[in-house]
């Protein structure tokens, strides 16, 4: 009984003192941050105010999940500017987006990368941004920008397309003709075959919920009906569309068309080939924006950040680490990507503006025809 | 009529009792007497059929080997604990009848009947929780009693209240069990309590069945002398000192012999055959009670009547009374 | 015959239900320094609740009521109006309930097979019952999604609300097992062999003698059951495939896509007056008058007459290890053959370097994390349990007690949303910049473990005889070293079994933690989700393998306090 009892009191305190240990080092890690960042609000002013001002070490990015740069890139990045990145990275870009809208004027850090065309009306018109346009735009870049703004708050980093991808082993053994269209996936033939993820939580989801838009106007909602009564299958996330039910993907799944990107079939290349393909009538683009934060604290290495975004080797680097298509024109694409990802060369589109106006009615309508 | 016989019960390999036998007659009340740990609640689980027992239970000579509790028809009290806390006093009494599917006015009248026997009319929408320890066993007593079982086993019932109120309860306990003509078994460490309501004794000591008998005869010839002591025998006298007191008490005795005495065996009388010093005396509302080294005997305890009062150093004089000693074998 | 008439009062009929209320009328006082000691009791946990819960909620509902700097009470109560609203919250209402109903109807014979019958392997099958506590909710609902549409296929249940139950039923049955447990060990034993003795057969003693006397841990249970699957998000959204609305979902959806924080602070208000209902319905639903002393039972060998309980705990064991097995075998076949890979392959970033960090980095700083969340919920759900179980004698006190037992069971009704998201809009100007303080992330999961800690810790103090405490002072000790004396040896097995909980709830906690990520540290749930978001050929078995290993965890801690822990007072 003294024997448990001190084993308890003894392993209580041993833990104490190792958990106490890793809050120490976040502590030492992240205080650097918030006492420089708090010390000098003046440092960082305009970018003529960088030369006299004693100049903030950390860069704190607000990103969302899927931020993925090789940390060799990134290491090169702070060896050259001196400046250290932190990365916040939570939520897909509709939660970085209302994030950033919530904590305007205190934002949570310095720069953003994430805030995509279907949401970037809505951090413009809440001023979520600061104005900043690199010095050199490469060429190809400006196609991307949001109307309206043409750069001025917002600069494209990347884009990429949303669309149906079918497995095309899988129609070969059942000798049916793999869909092409939109109109396709409403035939009987294709029934039970699609999964989708939802409009209202993925945002994927909502991009092919804006495709259909796009091809169908106001007759969209007669549209998904029938996509429903066709058995499609709505999941919550693209991974579970993806991974569980889609018969390529890691799990066991059974359909064999599903909503993802357009650069897959670089992903599933076996034996030299690659058993997926993408629709690519189906596509809508996705693009995604870096910008400097409104009432950011360190606003010169913001402004380095997002130069250094739209430099040669971060492009180059775009495809593997974030399945993305560079926005500067001329990168070299990874050797199965320029083979296997196809990109469409109409891709349907709705107009941010509109989109910010209309999000909420479609939202709702979506989901009262999708659920039951 | 209850037989048990060789009954054995065990715990985790250690014998709580062994190789027990005795009869219990219909109507009649027996105590199994004994002290702390000597096994009789045991015993008295066993015969409810709480605990698995090897040996033989019959209930007029039916064994009751595989027969479950709830049909054994022998109603359990405990010294606490056993009320049922969400039922008022007259639903806790209700209960066995309700569960016989006894009709609703029936019902009511025997709730009635009963509480009143046990003295507690008007008690009935009473939570157990606002109850006084000797009330709550009385409740405990009329549920018992409600469905009239054949057998009733009483687990040191009156142990946890104080020594006035058991005293009132014990008489009314007798009184109610032998209104009802209840055959019962009671437990108890308490021999006061076992001579009070009980008709035989069965003494119980380290699991073994010690002594059992009348009331009367267990009491007057104890098994052993840890018995007699137990039974209220002051002192266990050997050899020389017993055969003074037995010869002393008009008992002619031969070789070596055992006797226990009570401490009253002895009183003060100045025509008496035995003389000693007293060594202590204290007055009590009673009598005088008095510890005297006796000539031959040694340190014993005595008693004086009302009116003498011999002070500590005075040479007494005693007489033994044969029908306070016991000779044992 | 002599009758004693006692004029009694029901509240002093807690105490040991003796009638002689010599309840420690000693230590008076002011009438005030009473309550004011119990508030500087409770002073700590109160500020700690109020900066890091009560203030994130107020200010992200407060946006609600002030869209535009203007107060707009009507247009946050028209949202009530609304049809979505009101469907999802009839769904959200039944859905809990009948999982609620369920999971207590499933969980009382496992509750007694496991704690009442000595059964060999009884402590790991209890600790193994603790699994799915940890297991984040993404996982879980592919490993019922890959049952359900694969070997399970023919009960064709998939995407029908029977799925989101069974969800629900899956997360929850262990509370409930041992909740009922825990108490049902410390039963009296005596009124059910007195019933018995009396002609009641084993069901009538069941049901007449035994339930009663459980109400109050089962009503205790429930009411935590039914405050999880209120607000349960993963599993409705998984296994409903966004066909099923419920409160929670709404929030999710109207803050994080919609940014309609009007809507959102309109359904946090009611998912508040649903938790309070619910409180004040459970306060009531447990004062049942207390049974006498608690006389420790030996658990026994099962006999005949338990084959049914068996039989219902055997397929209740089952049904919780089928998606647990099925997260197991997935986590073991690369490419259609048995092995280690995945788990090999936790030391790397993934493919494609889906993660900024191995995953053994992330279970490393989990558990840390979980360490830090665990000790910070023990201090407060300590002193909370202390002053809620003070002795009181004023009306007033016991309003005050009553009040603030309630309080501590609030995080357990409220979005994660709205919390994560409160955090960052309010806890962000001095003097309370704490968004980057390290300590915000165990601080978060410790709330949400924090009623657990106060319902296990609160029955076990109030079971001390308070005449223990009188005599330790009529002893001569003060009140710290009486305290310690007498109240100590009761707390710190309860103090463990709430440790053990308290560390399954903060090592898999997902939503507050992911809305709380500052930087590459990421949890082990976190990185779960990350990996099962990237496409690539190891990522999902990755994912698999680090979920086994993060429920492997658990059930190896749980062990280890089960070792520690013997049958204890506690509701948990």
């Amino acid at each position: 009984m003294r024997l448990r009892a001190l084993a308890t009191i003894g392993t209580t305190v041993l833990l104490a003192t190792t958990g106490c240990a890793v809050t120490a080092k976040n502590d030492a890690g992240v205080s650097t941050g918030s006492t420089t960042g708090g010390g000098s609000t003046t440092g960082g002013g305009s970018t003529t105010g960088a030369t006299t001002a004693p100049k903030i070490k950390d860069v704190v990015l607000v990103t969302h999940d899927s931020w993925n740069l090789p940390k060799k890139l990134v290491a090169q990045w702070e060896q050259q500017t001196g400046y250290h990145l932190v990365v916040r990275a939570s939520g897909d870009a509709g939660r970085l987006t209302n994030k950033l809208v919530l904590t305007k004027g205190a934002p949570d850090g310095d720069v953003s990368f994430g805030v995509d065309n279907t949401f970037a009306t809505r951090a413009l018109k809440a001023g979520v941004f600061a104005t900043y346009t690199p010095a050199t735009v490469p060429a190809g870049v400006g196609q991307y920008d949001v109307a309206g703004d043409d750069g001025s708050h917002l600069t494209p980093i990347d884009h990429s397309d949303v669309c149906v991808n079918v497995d095309t082993t899988w129609f070969a053994a059942h000798k049916l003709p793999a869909p092409q269209t939109l109109d396709d996936l409403v035939k009987p033939a294709y029934k039970g075959l699609f999964v989708t993820p939802g409009a209202s939580t993925s945002s994927p989801g909502m991009a092919f919920l804006l495709a259909t838009i796009a091809k169908y106007g106001d007759a969209w909602p007669d549209y998904w009906k029938k996509l429903m009564a066709n058995g499609a299958e709505i999941t919550d996330g693209w991974d579970q569309a993806y991974e569980v039910e889609f018969t390529q993907g890691g799990g066991n799944g059974k359909r064999p068309i599903v909503l993802s990107y357009d650069s897959d079939p670089a992903f599933t290349v076996k034996d030299g080939t690659t058993t997926t393909q993408a629709l690519l009538d189906t596509c809508f683009t996705e693009v995604e924006y870096a910008g400097v934060l409104a009432g950011a604290k360190n606003v010169p290495g913001a402004e380095a950040f997002v130069d250094w975004l739209l430099s040669p080797q971060v492009q180059a680097k775009l495809p593997k680490s974030m399945y993305v298509f560079p926005v500067v024109a001329g990168t070299p694409l990874p050797a199965d990507w320029a083979t296997y990802a196809k990109e469409p060369t109409q891709p349907l589109t709705v107009s941010p503006a509109q989109i910010d106006a209309n999000r909420e009615k479609w939202l709702q309508q979506w989901s009262d025809v999708t659920s039951r | 009529m209850l037989s048990l016989r060789e009954v054995s019960v065990r715990y985790d390999g250690v014998c709580a009792i062994s190789g027990v036998s005795l009869d219990l007659p219909d109507g009649e009340i027996l105590a199994v007497l004994g002290p702390s740990g000597s096994g009789k609640s045991t015993l008295l689980r066993a015969v409810a059929g709480l605990e698995p027992a090897e040996g033989s239970i019959a209930w007029d000579d039916r064994s009751l080997a595989g027969v479950p509790t709830h049909r054994r028809g022998f109603a359990l009290m405990f010294q606490d604990g056993q009320l049922f806390a969400h039922l008022s006093v007259a639903a806790n009494v209700a209960y066995p009848l309700r569960l016989r599917r006894i009709g609703r006015q029936e019902r009511a009248r025997r709730v009635a009947e009963l509480l009143e026997l046990v003295g507690l009319g008007g008690y009935d929408a009473r939570l157990p929780g606002t109850l006084s320890g000797g009330e709550r066993q009385r409740v405990a007593l009329a549920r018992a009693l409600a469905v009239e079982p054949r057998l009733l086993l009483l687990d040191e019932p009156l142990s946890a209240l104080d020594a006035g109120l058991r005293e009132r309860l014990v008489h009314d306990l007798r009184r109610i069990l032998r209104a009802a003509g209840t055959t019962a078994l009671l437990v108890t460490h308490d021999q006061d309590e076992a001579f009070t309501v009980a008709d035989r004794l069965a003494v119980v000591r380290e699991g073994r069945l010690v002594q059992e008998g009348p009331v009367a005869e267990v009491w007057r010839s104890p098994a052993d002398p840890d018995t007699a002591l137990f039974l209220g025998y002051a002192r266990v006298l050997r050899d020389g000192p017993a055969a003074t007191v037995a010869r002393a008490a008009g008992v002619s005795v031969h070789g070596d012999v055992v006797v226990a005495v009570r401490r009253s065996a002895l009183v003060l009388d100045e025509t008496g055959p035995l003389s000693g010093e007293v060594l202590e005396a204290r007055l009590t509302p009673d009598q005088l009670r008095l510890v005297v080294d006796v000539e031959g005997v040694g340190e014993v305890d005595a008693v004086g009547g009302a009116g003498s009062h011999p002070a500590v150093g005075e040479r007494v004089r005693l007489r033994a009374e044969q029908a306070r000693l016991s000779l044992l074998h | 015959m002599e009758r004693r008439h006692l004029p009694l009062t029901r509240g002093s009929s807690r105490n040991r239900g003796s009638s002689r209320n010599r309840g420690s009328s000693h230590n008076r006082g002011s009438s005030l320094s009473r309550p004011l000691g119990l508030l500087a009791l409770a002073a700590i946990p109160v500020a700690v609740l109020g900066i890091f819960f009560l203030l994130p909620v107020i200010g992200m509902v407060g946006r609600g009521f002030r869209p535009e700097g203007r107060w707009d009470v009507p247009g946050v109560l028209a949202v009530l109006g609304r049809s979505q609203v009101q469907s999802a919250l009839w769904f959200t209402v039944w859905s809990a309930t009948v999982a609620t109903a369920v999971t207590v109807l499933l969980g009382l014979p496992a509750a007694y097979v496991l704690h009442r019958l000595a059964l060999p392997l009884r402590r790991l099958v209890r600790a193994a019952l603790l699994v799915p506590f940890v297991l984040p909710t993404i996982v879980v609902g592919i490993a019922f999604r890959v049952l359900l549409t694969g070997p399970l296929s023919w009960l064709s249940i998939d995407g029908t609300p029977v799925a989101i139950i069974a969800g629900l039923v899956f997360f929850n049955v262990a509370v409930v097992v041992r909740a009922v447990g825990a108490a049902w060990e410390s039963l009296d034993a005596r009124p059910a062999e007195a019933a018995a003795a009396l002609g009641a057969a084993p069901w009538t003693v069941f049901r007449t003698v035994t339930l009663p006397a459980l109400r109050p841990a089962i009503v205790g249970a429930a009411s935590v059951v039914f405050l999880f699957c209120a607000t349960s998000f993963g599993i409705v959204l998984t296994l409903g495939g966004l066909r099923y609305r419920s409160v929670e979902t709404e929030i999710y959806l109207l803050t994080t896509n919609l940014l309609d924080l009007q809507g959102a602070a309109a359904l946090s208000l009611l998912q508040l007056v649903v938790v309070v209902l619910l409180l004040a319905v459970g306060a009531r639903l447990r004062a049942v008058p207390p049974s006498g002393q608690r006389v420790p039972v030996r658990p026994h060998r099962p006999g005949v007459g338990d084959v049914p309980q068996l039989l219902l705990t055997a397929l209740v064991l089952g049904f919780v290890a089928l998606p647990v097995g099925a997260l197991v075998v997935g986590s073991l076949r690369v490419e259609g053959r048995w092995s280690l890979a995945n788990y090999r392959a936790l030391t790397s970033t993934g493919s494609h370097q889906a993660l900024l960090e191995p995953a053994t980095t992330a279970l490393d700083l989990s558990l840390r994390i979980a360490v830090d969340a665990t000790l910070l919920a023990l201090t407060l759900g300590l002193l909370v349990a202390l002053s809620v179980t003070r002795r009181t004698h004023s009306r007033a006190e016991r309003r005050l007690r009553g009040t603030l037992d309630a309080l501590f069971m609030l995080p357990l009704g409220v979005s994660a949303v709205t919390l994560g998201f409160g955090f960052l809009v309010t806890l962000d100007r001095p003097p309370l910049d704490l968004r980057d303080s390290p300590w915000l992330v165990p601080i978060a999961q410790a709330l949400v473990a924090l009623p657990l800690v106060v319902r296990t810790l609160v029955p076990a103090l109030a079971g001390i005889d308070d005449r223990q405490r009188q005599a330790a002072a009529s002893l001569g000790a003060g009140p710290l070293r009486s305290a310690v004396v007498v109240e100590v040896p009761v707390l710190w097995r309860p103090l463990l079994a709430a440790a053990g909980f308290a560390f399954a709830a903060s090592l898999g906690e997902f939503g507050a933690t992911s809305f709380l990520a500052r930087d590459e540290n990421a949890t082990l749930p976190v990185v779960i989700y990350r990996l099962i978001g990237h496409p690539g050929p190891m990522n999902y078995g990755m994912a698999l393998a680090a979920s086994c290993v993060l429920a492997a965890t658990t059930a190896v801690v749980m062990l280890v306090v089960e070792r520690l822990r013997v049958p204890s007072l506690g509701v948990l």
